[in-house]
């Protein structure tokens, strides 16, 4: 498994847990939580990497009402988004420039 | 104060850097995918197999970022991982002289071969790419008289990179050409030798990712910044616009028929706050960047064209964000 949650958050209910991440560093933390961040409903999100030499990445997300996995979900679903955008308008710049 | 468009900008001053007080959406916005959509843009400026150079407009640092990082250290790429000597009575250490042949760039395209896992003791046709260096330096048979160089008395005393001979595994020969496997320069430099030295090792290259090692890495460089504007806030005339023509890069500043200087192209900047050491001019040019116009440049090793690894690299991320969502479904 290569996320799996932080155990702790039992009494805060559904919408406060953290995630651990194994393999992954600020290149997904980071962009994930600047998405995560920007909805209405997500009061905290923010991720550390406790220890350069563990790659590992703790990912926290603090929301109002939304179960934290949805939240977590939703975040990842509109990363891939963003990035399947970048792939086609990226391609399309280049064969543009090619024909130019 | 001059009217500025909706961009968000930092402005150089004299003492300080200021953010702008207008964010135009990149701190506080909810996200909203159509509109990410309308505001993203990509122009590509410059490209070759080895170089590019291309602007991404309205997307969040932290994008351009994890981009930059993916290029750097997840695409990966093959290199000699091990190096097997038989042979090395030239002056250049074991170790130093396995290592030197890691760093050498391959052409080898990572895309058509798989990894290796830590559990495979013998490479396949499909994950490894095997090389042999004999090299044996010799007195030269037609000895000159009165020279010294080098080059006139003895045979092989530099080794290079063309040296390399690529031993194709299985079915490899019919697959590639040796131009499309070897080293991508053909004048690298390895060692120097002098008559009795003698190189003979065997080489294994596999594929990897630069987090391992940075000769895995794909690229020389992947670096962005962000795109400087200058904006001149009165009129500057004659001598003050020679003097403010210097204050920036070349061909920033250009001075029309009539004497005046105005904004030719601020894109190529060193952003220097010169200006501002002169008190008649401090007052007339308004320094700033874009925050969110990122000018990338990109510089491939030679393996893959950086369009494609650009490409790449955002696939990446995209395939994490996939995985990631799978094991999440299956969660609970």
């Amino acid at each position: 498994m290569n996320i799996s949650e932080l155990p702790g958050d039992d009494d805060s209910g559904p919408t406060c847990r953290t995630y651990v991440f194994r393999n992954e560093s600020h290149t997904l933390g980071n962009s994930l939580k600047c998405i995560i961040n920007k909805y209405d409903d997500v009061e905290f999100c923010g991720y550390t990497v406790p220890h350069p030499a563990e790659s590992k990445m703790h990912f926290r997300i603090q929301a109002r009402e939304t179960p934290a996995l949805e939240v977590l979900k939703r975040g990842l679903k509109d990363l891939e988004m963003v990035c399947d955008h970048t792939i086609n308008l990226f391609d399309k710049e280049v064969k543009r420039f090619n024909k130019v | 104060m001059p009217k500025f468009d909706e961009k968000p900008r930092v402005f150089l001053e004299e003492f300080r850097v200021k953010n702008a007080p207008e964010d135009y959406g990149l701190d506080d916005e909810t996200w909203d995918f159509k509109k990410f959509v309308k505001k993203f843009k990509i122009v590509v400026v410059r490209m070759d197999n080895f170089e590019m150079e291309f602007d991404l407009i309205g997307i969040q640092p932290a994008f351009a970022n994890a981009f930059r990082r993916l290029m750097l250290s997840e695409v990966p790429s093959m290199a000699i991982e091990k190096v097997m000597i038989k042979n090395n009575t030239s002056i250049i250490q074991d170790e130093v002289l396995a290592h030197r042949l890691g760093l050498i760039p391959l052409k080898a395209d990572p895309r058509l071969f798989e990894y290796k896992s830590e559990e495979d003791t013998e490479g396949t046709e499909f994950n490894t790419l095997e090389f042999s260096l004999k090299v044996k330096c010799t007195n030269s048979k037609s000895q000159p008289k009165d020279s010294y160089r080098a080059e006139d008395l003895y045979e092989n005393h530099s080794i290079y990179s063309s040296h390399m001979k690529w031993h194709p595994i299985g079915n490899q020969a019919t697959v590639y050409k040796e131009a499309d496997v070897g080293p991508v320069h053909k004048d690298i430099l390895i060692s120097k030798m002098r008559p009795g030295h003698e190189i003979d090792l065997q080489m294994i290259a596999v594929k990897g990712i630069g987090k391992d090692h940075a000769k895995f890495s794909p690229v020389a460089t992947a670096t962005y910044r962000l795109l400087p504007e200058v904006t001149l806030t009165r009129e500057v005339c004659d001598s003050e616009a020679t003097l403010l023509q210097s204050c920036f890069s070349p061909g920033v500043i250009g001075i029309d028929s009539k004497n005046r200087a105005y904004v030719k192209d601020a894109r190529y900047d060193a952003c220097s706050r010169n200006v501002y050491r002169y008190d008649t001019i401090k007052d007339s040019a308004i320094l700033s960047r874009v925050r969110d116009h990122f000018i990338f440049n990109v510089e491939s090793v030679g393996a893959i064209p950086p369009q494609i690894i650009f490409v790449e690299a955002v696939k990446i991320l995209r395939d994490k964000c996939r995985s990631f969502l799978d094991e999440l479904n299956k969660f609970s």
